[in-house]
């Protein structure tokens, strides 16, 4: 395999964590603020909070991983993305500034207060929407150069069916994913009534998830057939996404087995992730930007997989002691420690 | 037009950067001070060391969360702001930024770890161990970061063909001249400013209320590590000025309004400059330029004579270095001075005067981090890599970057005033009096002498 199929394996791996574990925090905030103006927040946000403090802070750093590492294995992103993403760029770090630094000051500092709740809610689905121009804008067709200037079609954007289908596909998935990791952290902590209200959010929001994810295919279909007919090929990961998506469906319904619902949903979102991911294959940015071209050099490519690897020596230890301490320590869970 | 995106493409990243360094500097250098403080008092059973390590963390905490967002917002806006810079030297520079993250992922996980396990082992060392790897985390983002802003004084570590980096060596890139100082003197000046910082906090609640044992042990902790890192801190910054003698003259003739070529070259110390670039009431040193750049009185100092004039960094550099300077020598000679009068028989080292000079040195070691930053970036003008690409080429086109530094101004402005509120209601509602009942009852309550 050549060093830029690894790095952007590598790549896309994290940007899928990040996925994951953002949408948790992201969907967490929102479910956290809902329940406070329906007056369901002593249900709740205990459990939320618990899960939520020791991890914000690694949640961020998969972003930071990710972009780091797009600009390091191909810097031609960079000058492209970086000059078109001014605007929603600097959009989306306010919102991370204000989501981050808020959900510090609230809970390490003063008393509750609602403003800082509505914030901490509102970024949690407004920042999901903004990262999502940076797809969007992937799909080619949205920018220009003239004269060396790189500029973002904003007319075109906001007008574009896709873009707002995709828009429209994070909120949703943000919301189904963090439902039911939430179902799952209740029933470990067995905290009966919040589970009751997450596992409700949790079905509320499935089949919404599944129609936008449709709507966006169409779409996808008609601003970019290249990338549809190779994600056609794909077909049985598309298949293996939508049948994980039933099994959790399911027992979600049945409320039964929670850890293996959220285990299928982490695998409903992996096969359509990778199945969208590779059927992009060989366009960073279509048509501007492709792997080969775009790479940095090779000396430098092996470095940064060496890096990698080193780093994760360090890092996967690390997290499985975070996760024993936090996530499967049944008496943290539960609020005894 | 043109030039406009271009300084506020600066005035924006100096915004940011000058924000972010704040926090940036507390991430480094407060994990030591806290695991000093929880070492001490597992060694010596002494519930007030341990109250001042959790103190400390809980201001930590709300101080980590804005460098992650604002170093979050730097990290991008290299990107957005300078998308030229970042495609070429991205080749050359990007496995130290890489490795920075990794740094930052390993003090991520295990400040998660600290911050909520401060009850949960029997043995107590097994918590203080799980402050290291924040230490060494936090110090580890810097040295890389440190490494990436080395490369754009010194670019090394790669050949040039048709304008573009090739033959890439990482390793080498890491390595540029001015790596070792550079990475020394901003590790001792974080130490350094975080030790002052905190000695300058417990000072001012000694002048507010009273001196009380636990006040009193915070000081002298704080003091002693001021007065270590203060030195050190001279010492890298000798070294780093004898870089500049060595590999970008030009930086250190600008701080020192050095304009020809000479041996036994003399110090300038403040003063300003006419028109015809003589310096008026100045203090003047003699021959110690030479000794700060070379180790030799009688030694040759490069001037800005041999520089292109419209490649002078600016010359109102001076300043900045002279107050970095002055306050390099301030801060460990306040911290002796507290000692000095500790040992004197009648014991006057917690009077007014005294206190509120130690109360002054943590906003002038803030300002010295400031001062030295501005002075290391504004000294590599006009050069974004010096040599190779200008600040000028590299600077985005967007016509939108005006409308972005507001919006990034009022979010620093609302961060930094919730960052005060905070804190002062995080203490003021929990004194350190109650607090010390409430964890350790077992420590007599008329403990103050
Ligand atoms: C508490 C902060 C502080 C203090 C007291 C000092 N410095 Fe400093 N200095 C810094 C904080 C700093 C810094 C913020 O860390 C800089 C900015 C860029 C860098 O590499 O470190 C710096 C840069 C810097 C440079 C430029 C290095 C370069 O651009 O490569 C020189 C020559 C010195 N310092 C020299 C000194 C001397 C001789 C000091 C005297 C005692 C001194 N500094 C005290
Ligand atoms: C170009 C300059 C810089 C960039 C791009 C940058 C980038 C970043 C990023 C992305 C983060 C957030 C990481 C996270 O999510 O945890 C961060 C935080 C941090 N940065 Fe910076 N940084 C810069 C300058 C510096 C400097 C000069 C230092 C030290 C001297 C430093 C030290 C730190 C530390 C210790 C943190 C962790 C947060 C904390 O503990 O307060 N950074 N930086
Ligand atoms: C790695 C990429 C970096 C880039 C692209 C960069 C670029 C710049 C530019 C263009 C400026 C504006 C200079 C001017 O006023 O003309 C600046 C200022 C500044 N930078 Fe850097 N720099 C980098 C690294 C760093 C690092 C690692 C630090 C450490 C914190 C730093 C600290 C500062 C500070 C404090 C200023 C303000 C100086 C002033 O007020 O003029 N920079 N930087």
């Amino acid at each position: 395999m050549s060093y830029e199929i690894i790095g952007i394996s590598v790549l896309w791996i994290f940007l899928y964590g990040y996925l994951i574990v953002a949408s948790i925090d992201f969907g967490a905030g929102f479910f956290a603020f809902y329940a406070k103006i329906t007056k369901q927040d002593h249900v709740v946000n205990q459990l939320i909070a618990r899960y939520l403090s020791p991890v914000w802070e690694v949640t961020n750093v998969f972003f930071v991983f990710f972009f780091v590492g797009i600009v390091g294995f191909f810097p031609e992103s960079a000058y492209y993305y970086g000059s078109a993403l001014l605007v929603p760029g600097s959009i989306a770090i306010i919102l991370l500034a204000i989501r981050g630094s808020f959900y510090a000051f609230e809970n390490y500092g003063s008393k509750q207060s609602t403003v800082y709740t509505f914030l901490y809610g509102a970024t949690g689905l407004l920042i999901p929407a903004s990262l999502s121009v940076a797809l969007t804008m992937s799909e080619g067709g949205f920018i220009t150069e003239e004269n060396g200037v790189v500029s973002l079609q904003y007319l075109k954007l906001f007008t574009s069916p896709l873009s707002w289908s995709i828009v429209a596909l994070a909120i949703v998935s943000v919301l189904f994913i963090s439902a039911t990791f939430l179902s799952f952290y209740a029933a470990r902590a067995q905290d009966e009534p919040a589970l009751k209200l997450v596992r409700h959010f949790a079905l509320f929001w499935s089949t919404p998830s599944i129609i936008a994810a449709l709507t966006t295919f169409i779409f996808l279909s008609q601003h970019n057939p290249g990338h549809y007919e190779n994600m056609l090929d794909l077909w049985w990961m598309l298949g293996l996404s939508v049948g994980f998506f039933m099994i959790a469906s399911w027992l979600l319904y049945m409320g039964k087995y929670y850890g293996i619902a959220f285990v299928s949903i982490m695998l409903q979102y992996f096969f359509a992730f990778f199945g969208y991911g590779i059927g992009h294959y060989p366009y960073i940015l279509d048509p501007l930007i492709s792997i080969h071209e775009g790479a940095t050099h090779e000396s430098m490519g092996i470095a940064l997989i060496i890096a990698f690897i080193g780093g994760l020596l360090l890092l996967v230890p690390s997290l499985i002691l975070l996760m024993k301490l936090f996530l499967f320590n049944a008496d943290y869970v539960k609020g005894k420690k | 037009m043109e030039l406009d995106t271009v300084l506020i493409s600066r005035l924006l990243t100096a915004m940011t950067l000058g924000f972010h360094i704040i926090f940036a500097t507390l991430g480094v250098g407060v994990p030591l001070m806290i695991s000093a403080a929880e070492f001490i008092g597992i060694k010596r059973k002494d519930p007030h060391y341990r109250l001042l390590a959790r103190r400390w963390t809980r201001g930590f905490i709300i101080s980590v969360a804005v460098g992650v967002v604002t170093g979050t917002a730097i990290g991008l806006q290299l990107s957005l702001v300078w998308p030229n810079f970042m495609q070429m030297a991205g080749n050359v520079i990007s496995l130290p930024l890489f490795m920075e993250v990794f740094a930052f992922f390993f003090e991520a996980i295990f400040l998660g770890i600290y911050l909520y396990t401060w009850d949960r082992f029997k043995n107590e060392y097994i918590h203080w161990l799980f402050s290291l790897p924040i230490i060494i985390g936090g110090g580890f983002s810097a040295v890389f970061i440190t490494i990436v802003n080395a490369f754009m004084n010194t670019p090394d570590g790669f050949e040039v063909e048709n304008g573009a980096f090739a033959a890439v060596n990482p390793i080498g890139a890491m390595l540029n001249p001015a790596t070792p100082t550079k990475v020394f003197h901003v590790l001792s000046t974080a130490y350094l400013t975080c030790a002052a910082i905190l000695a300058a906090i417990t000072a001012f609640l000694i002048l507010k209320k009273k001196a009380t044992d636990y006040y009193k042990k915070a000081l002298k902790l704080t003091l002693a590590l001021t007065f270590v890192f203060g030195v050190l801190t001279v010492i890298t910054g000798d070294t780093s000025a004898k870089f500049l003698a060595a590999h970008q003259p030009e930086k250190l003739a600008a701080a020192e309004w050095h304009f020809e070529t000479e041996e036994g070259a003399d110090l300038i110390l403040f003063g300003w400059l006419n028109d015809a670039h003589e310096t008026i009431g100045e203090i003047r040193i003699p021959k110690f330029l030479s000794f700060l750049a070379h180790g030799d009185f009688n030694a040759e100092v490069t001037g800005l004579e041999e520089t292109p004039e419209e490649m002078w960094p600016p010359l109102w550099v001076h300043y900045m270095f002279d107050l970095m300077v002055t306050i390099g020598f301030v801060l460990p000679a306040i911290a002796l001075l507290y000692f000095i009068l500790k040992k004197m028989k009648n014991r006057q080292e917690h009077n007014k005067g005294m206190l509120s000079l130690i109360a002054l040195s943590g906003p002038l070691a803030l300002a010295a981090i400031e001062f030295g930053w501005i002075y290391a970036e504004e000294g590599r003008q006009p050069w974004i890599i010096r040599g190779y690409m200008t600040v000028e080429e590299a600077a985005t086109s967007s016509p939108y970057i005006g409308l972005m530094f507001i919006l990034f101004l009022a979010l620093y402005i609302l961060l930094g005033t919730l960052f005060v509120i905070t804190l002062r209601k995080i203490f003021r509602d929990n004194p350190a009096e109650e607090e010390l009942e409430k964890h350790y009852p077992s420590v007599k309550k008329g403990d103050e002498s």
